[in-house]
């Protein structure tokens, strides 16, 4: 077979770099900044109007818009990102030609006209069904035809990396394991299939429904089966964000894992369990057993929540012993203090995980717990929690490494540095604001996706807790925060790689430290990592505390059986 | 490092270091903790959440519900009726566009069970103050055994999206001493 793949060699790193990837990495890329633009806009749109001295939209428009925001940043944003990560994890990492451009072309097609279709769909105004779009509320049929498509054209781009990585062991482009990132975004990818396969099982008879062809879709069920998509394709995120930061901690510090094994380990967790998540919005559903409750919102006896806890010590533990190794030894933190932390790329990876790790992964374990969902289920807790995970975990890890796709893959200079050095820590401020008064306000009882907590125009009245303006307007205030760090990432994005100054082909812009083995693992070599311990003998108490603090709080509500 | 392969060829033979070893053991025991506090609290606690539902249908549900308002009613109030339905009886709550039906008047201290079906969309219970809230589906009639432990009166606030309506969905229950 003549294979006519057209390759550059990558001045800093050393890797082959298929033209065909590269192009489809930007374009991707630059799908998913756009959606991040308008996402992240009705966001802010979102969140001043839920703060009640500002109460910015209408009724009918803040449901909109709301819609509009969790169906471009929840998917559009993240799943075209996770391509672009996708085709790098696999073409360009393993020195390999991408299998079959002309599908990832298709792919790339289907998911813009999908994404555009869709977003069309819910701005005419007939479609403000929520990013969740219950039965036996209807949405126009396109709404349901662009989501079709977008997961159809994501689930050809799994089956290009897939065909990519059989390209690459066929042609010996690497010797021995693939690396822990695109072991990683394999995971992704597997758990991407599981998902996508559950959305078209759900939305093909939901478009169908829409149109009149079938006459009745069971709400209960419905709910089961879309969640095996929804909750998954977050699952997708975690996946693919952890292997970001492995991939940021590889390129930036030269760090390794501690142990292949652990880590891979903790990765194939993900793949055998994180799929079982769907009950966590199972929970308070009618006729549904607490045996299946438990079984599964726990994702069989917490066996993927062991896998985030693995990797939260892995990664740390990772930048620990590169450090130490690099002569930082003195005192528990100075390898910390001493990290590059004016470097957006590795900054905006350790917010990431702090934040992900306290205040999403934490509260989502809460959450998830069969009674305390009780006095949780769709409140504000909800997107509180989620904006832990999918604000400050995954789209700040994405942002990150952006930084490093900027120089290398698009070969252009970043652009206005010293706004790039501030911007995760503004993101990251923003949304850690977010994602606590959410929480907090949902501790108050105050709910989700809901337009007018004064109750003003309805008949019987009820008066919430003050506290809770409060927190809507924190809520407010931070969300603003988190829209400039946003608006920073665009202006640093766009103007970089249409503006910035042109890297030459032999001009090596970045010293990714030496792919050579620096040294060996495994337990006589690892370098002890006191640090890296004291940070998650911090966590586990915060973990341990949390969730009996939320015991006490469901045993002073009324007695239920 | 991360991005290549791993340097050692045989990389699942390297033994694991202990710090991982003893953190992989506390995360797994932990796990098992938070597992087994969930059917602790089934034998346990006080809040636990009814798996009894039956099957039902929105005209069905509704001759129950009218039934039962019939027979308690004790006044009317901004055109809603306010049932105070026997110690331990079955009461039936219709969620529908926008609005809980009818008001209930409960006993503190007493145990009722407390049906809740939808004529329409999905809604979501959400009892306020005390934060406890339930999914409620058409074609579902979900009982769940409630004693109030506090008087006064509460809030049911809709916390499922169900149009443009949603925020004005609110109902009412009075708890007496």
């Amino acid at each position: 077979m003549a294979i006519t793949a057209k390759f550059r060699t990558c001045p800093s790193t050393g890797l082959k770099v298929h033209d065909q990837a590269e192009k489809l990495i930007k374009a991707n890329a630059v799908a998913a900044v756009v959606f991040l633009a308008v996402g992240g806009l009705f966001g802010l749109m979102v969140a001043l109007t839920r703060w009640p001295a500002v109460h910015l939209l209408p009724a009918d428009w803040f449901y909109l818009v709301l819609t509009a925001h969790g169906l471009d940043i929840l998917l559009v944003w993240i799943i075209f990102f996770e391509m672009a990560v996708l085709y790098f994890a696999s073409a360009i990492l393993l020195n390999s030609r991408l299998a079959a451009p002309k599908a990832a072309w298709t792919a790339f097609g289907m998911m813009l006209i999908g994404a555009i279709m869709t977003n069309v769909a819910v701005l005419q105004g007939n479609s403000s069904v929520m990013f969740t779009s219950y039965v036996p509320m209807k949405a126009e049929p396109h709404f349901y035809l662009g989501l079709l498509l977008f997961a159809v054209g994501a689930l050809i781009g799994c089956f290009v990396f897939f065909g990519t990585l059989v390209v690459a062991k066929n042609e010996k482009t690497y010797q021995g394991s693939i690396p822990l990132v695109t072991f990683g975004a394999l995971t992704a990818a597997i758990i991407a299939v599981f998902t996508i396969a559950s959305g078209a099982i759900i939305l093909v008879p939901t478009l169908l429904w829409s149109l009149g062809i079938i006459s009745h879709i069971d709400s209960l069920l419905y709910k089961t089966i879309w969640w095996a998509m929804g909750h998954s394709s977050q699952q997708i995120n975690v996946s693919a964000h952890v292997a970001v930061w492995y991939c940021i901690i590889g390129m930036v510090l030269g760090a390794r894992t501690l142990s292949e094994k652990v880590s891979r380990m903790a990765f194939l967790m993900y793949i055998l369990f994180l799929q079982l998540a769907s009950a966590h919005h199972m929970l308070v559903e009618p006729g549904i057993s607490s045996e299946w409750k438990i079984f599964n919102t726990s994702y069989a006896m917490y066996l993927a929540v062991l896998g985030s806890m693995i990797h939260g010590m892995t990664i740390p533990g990772s930048i620990e012993a590169e450090q130490r190794a690099k002569g930082y030894t003195n005192g528990l933190f100075e390898w910390l203090r001493k990290a590059p932390w004016g470097n957006p790329a590795f900054a905006g990876m350790f917010l990431s995980l702090i934040l992900f790790g306290f205040l999403g992964g934490i509260s989502g374990v809460v959450m998830g717990t069969e009674q305390l969902n009780l006095i949780m289920h769709n409140t504000l807790y909800v997107p509180g929690h989620f904006h832990g995970t999918v604000a400050a975990g995954t789209t700040l890890a994405f942002m990150s490494i952006t930084y490093l796709l900027i120089p290398l893959i698009f070969r252009r200079e970043i652009m206005f540095k010293k706004l790039a050095q501030l911007q995760p820590y503004c993101f990251a401020l923003g949304v850690a604001g977010i994602s606590l008064f959410m929480m907090g306000a949902g501790t108050l009882g105050i709910s989700r996706r809901h337009w007018d907590i004064t109750f003003a125009d309805s008949i019987l009245s009820f008066e919430v807790p003050g506290t809770a303006f409060l927190m809507l307007g924190l809520n407010g205030i931070f969300a603003i925060l988190a829209a400039l760090g946003g608006l920073i990432y665009v202006i640093v994005v766009v103007g970089s790689v249409f503006f910035g100054r042109r890297i030459g082909d032999n001009e090596k812009v970045m010293d990714v430290p030496a792919t050579a083995a620096v040294t060996q693992y495994g337990s006589a070599h690892t370098v002890s990592i006191p640090g890296t311990v004291v940070l998650v003998a911090v966590f586990f108490t915060a973990f341990v505390l949390y969730y009996f603090v939320n015991w006490k709080y469901l045993a002073e509500v009324w007695p239920l059986r | 490092m991360a991005i290549t392969p791993p340097t050692v060829r045989i990389w699942w033979k390297e033994p694991i270091a202990k710090v991982e070893l003893i953190w992989i053991v506390i995360a797994f025991i932990w796990g098992l903790v938070m597992f087994f506090m969930m059917i602790y609290w089934h034998g346990a606690g006080q809040q636990n959440l009814s798996n009894e539902a039956y099957k039902t249908t929105p005209e069905q549900y509704a001759a129950k519900a009218n039934a039962v308002v019939e027979a308690h009613k004790v006044r009317d109030e901004a055109g809603y009726p306010v049932v105070h339905p026997p110690a331990g009886s079955d009461v039936y709550l219709i969620a529908r566009l926008w609005q809980w039906w009818p008001i209930l008047e409960l006993e503190k201290g007493q145990t009722y069970r407390v049906h809740m079906s939808s004529m329409d969309w999905q809604h979501g219970f959400s009892l306020q103050p005390t934060n406890i809230n339930i999914s409620v589906h058409p074609g579902y009639d979900m009982v769940v055994t409630m004693t109030p432990d506090q008087a006064g009166e509460f809030g049911i606030v809709c916390n499922e999206f169900c149009g443009i309506g949603h925020h004005m969905m609110i109902g009412k229950i009075y708890v007496v001493e």
